[in-house]
């Protein structure tokens, strides 16, 4: 294999690869066993530490953590979806006094650490008995702040449909709703469906957050049962567990996101469509409504 | 309005301090550690790229949050604790945010077309001085604005630290909460605060965009 950094390896080039191959083996095998060790001299691999996963009430409890993080995670998609195409809608509007203060709140959201957002919801119920559960706090900021980058991503992917398409609609005298709802749309959102579901990613992962504010999600439950003095504070088995979790749906979003994205190129080829729209665009690029990406 | 602000000085000074603090410290080591995995990532020893591949799908799945949880609650159980709060947090951050910088350096490596690198070595340049005259020069220009993305994520990242005892800005509201000051005032200085130390390094981020555009 020839890259940019190195051509295929001749003959003295493979033994040196080969050896140094097993060499970094040997030190992670090391490393790991280090590590292995080091829990095993701390008493983690105790039975009484993993006995608690045995227990269907315990497993209930990390069951009713995960449908938590689902819920809000769900909801928030939902509602983050949703204000990402109004704020899209608005952001490529004709009308200044639409699109100014949407491109503000569009980049304000995005500007402002999501625990702050969360913060607004979670603080403020507290201040003013607005009777919002921590439930509430994660959703809400979740989707204004996934709303956000998906609105960008909305409006990165009809800028990329290539020009002819809109002039070529125009010129048969369809009007912009028209324009966009019937020609720009159906072309855009194949291409834009990678970074959509990369985006999930990321609002899934920052459901986490609501372990901060007291949401009782997958992360909040996994704090209370690492904390049980009866099976000796087994925070290492339940965050591992719960890391697996994670890393398990992730993964799989991760990967839907790479089929679509495999799928929406081969269909380029065959079509001429956008190229996909893999990930949102950089927080700070500052396109304005017409740029073309 | 501004009474929020005056009377608690102190808080607010201490909290963006250590704020800055944070993310300047496990920036660089990000940097280094990132580069590092990064570097193995694109490798020819197939073990090397095999742990940066892991590493990196590891960490992108799992939310920072969890990482600062274990480093805070799990590590201590193995006697891993670090020396303080405020560099178990660094630990952390720098963790999660080396998987994004390695993969910055590896698709930025990635951008380079090989013919490159073959024309460089045709007229006999040694690797040493492909990778400085050649590759890296231009691996540079692809790398800077998604890093600078990077570690504008990493500067808002920090505030999850406030969930795990550091006080840095993001605790300023629990604190005022039980000050009884008012927290809508109080959550409006600290998105000022977020927003005077994030706005320049986005206005930095769209100058080095522009600096760097291939022509």
């Amino acid at each position: 294999m020839s890259t940019v950094l190195y051509e295929p390896p001749g003959p003295r080039a493979k033994a040196r690869n080969r050896i140094t191959n097993i060499l970094v083996l040997v030190v992670l095998v090391g490393a790991v066993a280090w590590l292995i060790n080091r829990m095993y001299q701390n008493g983690q691999f105790e039975g009484r530490l993993w006995r608690q996963f045995q227990y269907s009430s315990i497993q209930q409890q990390l069951v009713e953590g995960l449908l938590n993080t689902l819920r809000a995670a769900g909801l928030a998609a939902v509602l983050a979806l949703l204000f990402g195409a109004v704020f899209a809608a608005a952001r490529i509007s004709d009308h200044k006094w639409i699109r100014t203060p949407a491109t503000l709140i569009v980049e304000l959201f995005r500007a402002v650490p999501l625990l702050i957002l969360m913060f607004y919801f979670y603080f403020g119920n507290i201040q003013f008995q607005l009777g919002l559960s921590p439930f509430w706090a994660v959703v809400f900021g979740l989707t204004l702040y996934n709303g956000s980058v998906l609105a960008e991503i909305f409006r990165a992917g009809i800028a990329a449909v290539p020009k002819g398409q809109r002039e070529a609609a125009y010129a048969l005298g369809l009007r912009k709703n028209q324009v966009v709802r019937l020609v720009l749309l159906p072309q855009a959102i194949s291409a834009m469906l990678p970074a959509i579901v990369s985006q999930l990613v990321v609002l899934l992962k920052d459901t986490a957050l609501g372990f901060i504010i007291t949401y009782a999600e997958l992360l909040y439950v996994g704090k209370q049962m690492g904390g049980r003095l009866t099976y000796g504070f087994p925070y290492i088995p339940t965050y591992i567990v719960i890391a697996l979790i994670y890393i398990g749906l992730c993964s799989l979003l991760s990967l839907l996101a790479r089929y679509l994205e495999g799928r929406s190129r081969r269909r380029r080829k065959v079509t001429g469509a956008p190229p996909p729209i893999t990930e949102a665009p950089d927080a700070a690029s500052g396109l304005d409504p017409g740029d073309k990406i | 309005m501004f009474s929020v602000l005056t009377d608690n000085w102190p808080l607010f000074r201490d909290g963006f301090w250590l704020t800055i603090r944070l993310f300047v410290v496990s920036g660089v080591l990000s940097l280094v550690f990132g580069t590092i995995l990064g570097a193995f990532r694109v490798s020819p020893v197939p073990a090397l790229r095999g742990i940066g591949t892991g590493y990196v799908n590891v960490l992108r799945n799992t939310p920072l949050t969890l990482v600062f949880a274990f480093l805070f609650f799990g590590a201590a159980k193995m006697q891993l604790a670090l020396p303080s709060p405020f560099w178990t947090g660094v630990g952390a951050l720098t963790i999660y945010t080396s998987a994004f910088v390695c993969e910055v350096v590896r698709s930025g490596v990635n951008t380079i077309s090989p013919g490159q690198s073959e024309a460089a070595r045709a007229i006999g340049m040694s690797f040493n001085q492909v990778l400085s005259i050649v590759v890296l020069p231009q691996a540079f220009r692809a790398i800077i604005p998604p890093l600078m993305s990077v570690f504008i994520a990493l500067l808002k990242n920090t505030t999850i630290a406030a969930g795990f005892s550091v006080a840095e800005a993001g605790s300023i509201p629990a604190a005022m909460s039980e000050r009884g000051e008012n927290q809508l005032l109080t959550l409006l200085w600290i998105t000022i605060g977020f927003l005077i130390l994030i706005v320049p390094l986005i206005f930095l981020q769209r100058w080095a965009e522009r600096r760097t555009a291939v022509a």
